[in-house]
């Protein structure tokens, strides 16, 4: 059984704040969830799905499903950090193609920024029944300095270079000039990344994506209720997930889970890397972009540095237009979980509804993928391939 | 020429299925979990092999040899440090940290030797310098 063509996105709204110290994180969910139900024309009674992730308020999705006053009859709150999102859409193409619901409502929110979280620069204590944690906090492992391991891992290997992963950096903020919500709308250079402040080797400080509040919504309905909509039609084609530690010491810091989520996607679409004419890729570093598009499949192992150099990310301009809101590095990282403004600006393109100065023409076919965890310890891959209709 | 300083090391919270594990870091040793059905070591230790998930794993006591697989030094920290993976010569990859090292001369594939930190209030962790 496939969920190719069994569901739609049907709804995608992205909150406008990148600081709310006046909301509740409550109050942004729901914001949220209003903002895509009004994109899809539907009410909030049309919901009979709801999917959050660890991250939303109370025990898994209770306290949302009760803010928010819906009657569900299914639910899923997976966490994967910044890739659930994108697994949310592929759960609730599964629960629509099951007959479990006909309506999913996914809803993201964090207020990072207002609470001040060193989010990439502080290690994070966990609860001491995990695992690892005996194994990994004395160390004082962050988000920057475990992403730039891999980084280091890539270059020793690879060959790749600082100036070629400042390309990624440069490429989102000549997509983030035309967006007046992005957090940084300055275009920068490969020397401006380079000369920013190193923050874990070999990583500068504009290699790390920005630490915004804000959120977004989804919302996957059933095709026949995705037909009856007055909106351009975005069909799911195929979605892969996958999970990637460190494989009980056998570490290998020079993949990630896309290797595997990415070939599940593109085999259950039916399409190949090639197809693709927009993509949305993770980018809480631009190593995360490096190695996604590698494993991803839109070039060598290997050869990342040489395909994101020069421009080959920016729209118009490049082979392979990404992120062209911005992304996480210059638009907006609402609750430090990119995954669902991935999905979200997938969405716009392929509706023919992002920024005309960076549009892709007649954007049949996307990709949204997603890395959620830390790309050097553990993490969650999640790829979704979706075609306008 | 960046030489690391020394910083407060959390103490390290055992549980049952690794307290020999932290008694055999306070007598100066790295014990590696191996399994006796598949002789495969694995890192961080379980009671049940990750690889062919028998219950037989045990404790070995290994060289304290290891090279750097990966490391990056946090700049932005109020003492900066380095963290590393390492592979150790019996062939298992730890998290670590390098200590008592110069942050700009460390490299990739450079040979490093077990070292002891003593944490706060718990028992000391294994780190590595360079040999």
């Amino acid at each position: 059984m496939s969920i190719n063509g069994k569901a739609y996105i049907v709804g995608a709204y992205e909150h406008p704040t990148r600081k709310a110290p006046d909301k509740s994180l409550a109050q942004l969910h729901a914001e949220v969830a209003l903002g895509a139900l009004a994109d899809a024309g539907l009410g909030k009674d049309d919901v009979d799905g709801y999917f959050c992730a660890g991250d939303a308020p109370g025990m898994g999705p209770l306290s949302m499903v009760d803010y928010l006053n819906l009657r569900v009859r299914h639910v899923d709150s997976t966490d994967t950090g910044g890739s659930s999102y994108l697994i949310h859409v592929a759960h609730a193409a599964e629960a629509i193609a099951l007959g479990k619901c006909r309506v999913a409502l996914i809803t993201l929110a964090g207020r990072p920024r207002s609470e001040g979280m060193a989010t990439g620069t502080a290690p994070r204590a966990g609860n001491p029944g995990i695992p690892e944690i005996q194994f990994e906090y004395p160390y004082a492992p962050t988000v920057a300095n475990m992403y730039a391991m891999c980084a280091m891992r890539h270059m020793h290997q690879f060959g790749t270079t600082s100036e070629q992963l400042a390309w990624i950096k440069v490429a989102a903020s000549h997509h983030a000039q035309h967006n007046p919500h992005a957090l940084l709308r300055e275009v920068v250079t490969v020397a401006d990344v380079l000369a920013s402040p190193m923050i874990a080797d070999p990583l500068h400080r504009l290699d790390c994506c920005v630490i915004t509040d804000g959120g977004g919504a989804l919302i996957v309905a059933h095709p026949e209720i995705a037909k009856s909509l007055n909106r351009p039609r975005v069909k799911i084609l195929g979605v892969g997930e996958a999970v990637k530690g460190q494989f009980g010491g056998e570490v290998d810091l020079t993949f990630s889970g896309a290797a595997w989520s990415g070939p599940r996607a593109f085999a259950e679409a039916g399409v190949a890397p090639g197809d693709i004419q927009y993509a949305s890729i993770y980018d809480s570093f631009t190593i995360t972009v490096l190695m996604q598009i590698e494993d991803l499949g839109f070039c060598e192992k290997g050869m990342g540095g040489r395909f994101v150099a020069d421009g080959n990310l920016i729209s118009g301009v490049g082979k392979l237009p990404f992120n062209t809101d911005g992304g996480g590095l210059c638009n907006n990282h609402p609750a430090n979980r990119g995954g669902m403004t991935k999905v979200i600006e997938a969405v716009r393109q392929l509706r023919g509804e992002a920024h005309p100065a960076v549009q892709v023409k007649n954007c049949a076919l996307a990709l949204a993928h997603g890395t959620g965890g830390s790309l050097g310890l553990r993490h969650g891959s999640a790829t979704l391939i979706m075609e306008r209709e | 020429m960046t030489m690391s300083t020394r910083r407060k090391i959390p103490a390290p919270e055992a549980n049952p299925e690794t307290s020999a594990y932290w008694a055999a870091a306070a007598s100066g040793k790295l014990a590696i979990r191996e399994c006796g059905h598949c002789s495969k070591l694995h890192h961080y230790p379980r009671a049940l092999c990750p690889f062919c998930f028998k219950p037989a794993t045990g404790w070995r006591e290994v060289s304290g040899r290891g090279k750097i697989y990966a490391y990056s030094v946090m700049r932005r920290a109020e003492t900066p440090y380095a963290i590393a993976y390492v592979t150790l010569a019996e062939g298992v990859t730890l998290l670590t940290n390098l200590i008592d090292c110069d942050f700009d001369h460390l490299r990739i594939g450079q040979e490093v030797k077990l070292v002891f930190q003593d944490s706060e209030g718990g028992p000391p962790v294994p780190m590595f310098t360079p040999a």
